[in-house]
């Protein structure tokens, strides 16, 4: 029998809380009834509908571990988006949004997996690797392989999740986060300060003789570079997953 | 860097739209290019979307599938997929 999912059916989901992460990122936590679960690393569709009956779906990362009581989803306003901003700034508390999932069985993480981890985001394409960040440190007791998070943004105010994952990082000694900005680094400001190559990603990841499973997560073209960069070192292109991170749905969101 | 090349996402992002027709979660199933016989998870082809989906084969750039989803009902062509690997338990 082939593994089987159940088909996907639109399910109400309230807006139970709402989170600034930066001034162009929020995160939104929905209550869910009779959502199944997820593993971290898939996707939902959400769907908008306006009074006169147009709908516009785009897909978006779950940034909530599986464990989590609640669905959060993380969402970046894009400025000639159709439903970033409605969901950055100006969804409430109380509303109701339409999601599908989850989603991807490709780009998801096993924590039964003893392989040491790398994770490289650019962006908010952070949002799945923080879902398989939050459930790896989740089962810091039972892991003890290395887990790396290597993170490039524009600057220190589009870091998302930082406190939290500087937190993560000093409570468990096997989980590293490496991070890299690439416009406009503050003066003060211990990281690294240009786009990922091929010296940082040697610097943070684990080598590859220890056959780390490998995600990486942003836009094309970062996504792209870093994947090629890393077959180059010598990571296998089977053990490199990759997602790329932009609108989906007709152009915009 | 054209515009058409910003939109190119994987097939991981058509998951949901391919769960409306296929029963297994395609994400996973390997397919193998009829244009170079490359064979990649449906979930790491190119997505591009103008009308309808496409996916793209990773290596080789040839159409390997594409969806129109109408009203009513669904078009799908398997252009450019010379099997289908589905997982088995």
């Amino acid at each position: 029998m082939a593994p089987v999912t159940p088909r996907l059916e639109w399910r109400a989901g309230r807006v139970v809380a709402t989170r600034r992460e930066t001034p162009r990122v929020r995160t939104l936590t929905l209550d869910v009834p009779g959502w199944p679960g997820h593993r971290a690393g898939q996707h939902v569709d959400l769907r908008l509908t306006a009074e006169d009956g147009y709908q516009a779906e785009r897909s978006y990362s779950i940034a909530s571990s599986p464990a989590a009581a609640q669905l959060e989803l993380t969402v970046e306003r894009l400025e000639d988006g159709e439903v970033s901003p409605y969901l950055t700034d100006v969804v409430r508390e109380d509303d109701l949004i339409e999601i599908r999932g989850p989603i991807g069985g490709y780009f998801v993480w096993e924590p039964r997996s003893s392989r040491p981890l790398a994770l490289i985001a650019g962006g908010s394409g952070v949002v799945p690797l923080m879902a398989i960040l939050r459930q790896r440190a989740m089962h810091g007791a039972e892991i003890t392989a290395p887990a790396t998070l290597l993170y490039s943004a524009r600057s220190a105010d589009d870091l998302i999740y930082r406190t939290e994952m500087d937190r993560l990082a000093a409570a468990d000694g096997a989980i590293r986060v490496a991070y890299t900005l690439t416009r406009s680094p503050p003066a003060v400001w211990t990281g690294y300060r240009r786009r990922i190559d091929e010296a940082m990603l040697r610097e943070t990841l684990p080598p590859p003789a220890t056959r780390p499973v490998v995600y990486v997560c942003g836009p094309t073209p970062m996504v792209e570079s870093a994947a090629s960069l890393l077959v180059q070192i010598g990571y296998p292109a089977d053990d490199v997953r990759t997602e790329r991170f932009g609108p989906t749905g007709g152009g915009s969101s | 860097m054209r515009a058409a090349e910003e939109l190119v996402l994987d097939g991981n992002a058509a998951g949901g739209v391919l769960a409306q027709i296929f029963l297994p979660d395609m994400t996973t199933v390997a397919s193998t290019c009829a244009g170079c016989g490359a064979e990649h998870p449906i979930g790491a082809a190119l997505l591009y979307e103008g009308a309808g989906l496409v996916l793209r084969c990773a290596d080789c750039s040839a159409v390997l599938l594409r969806v129109v989803v109408a009203p009513g009902r669904s078009f799908i062509e398997l252009t450019g997929i010379r099997r289908l690997a589905v997982p088995t338990s």
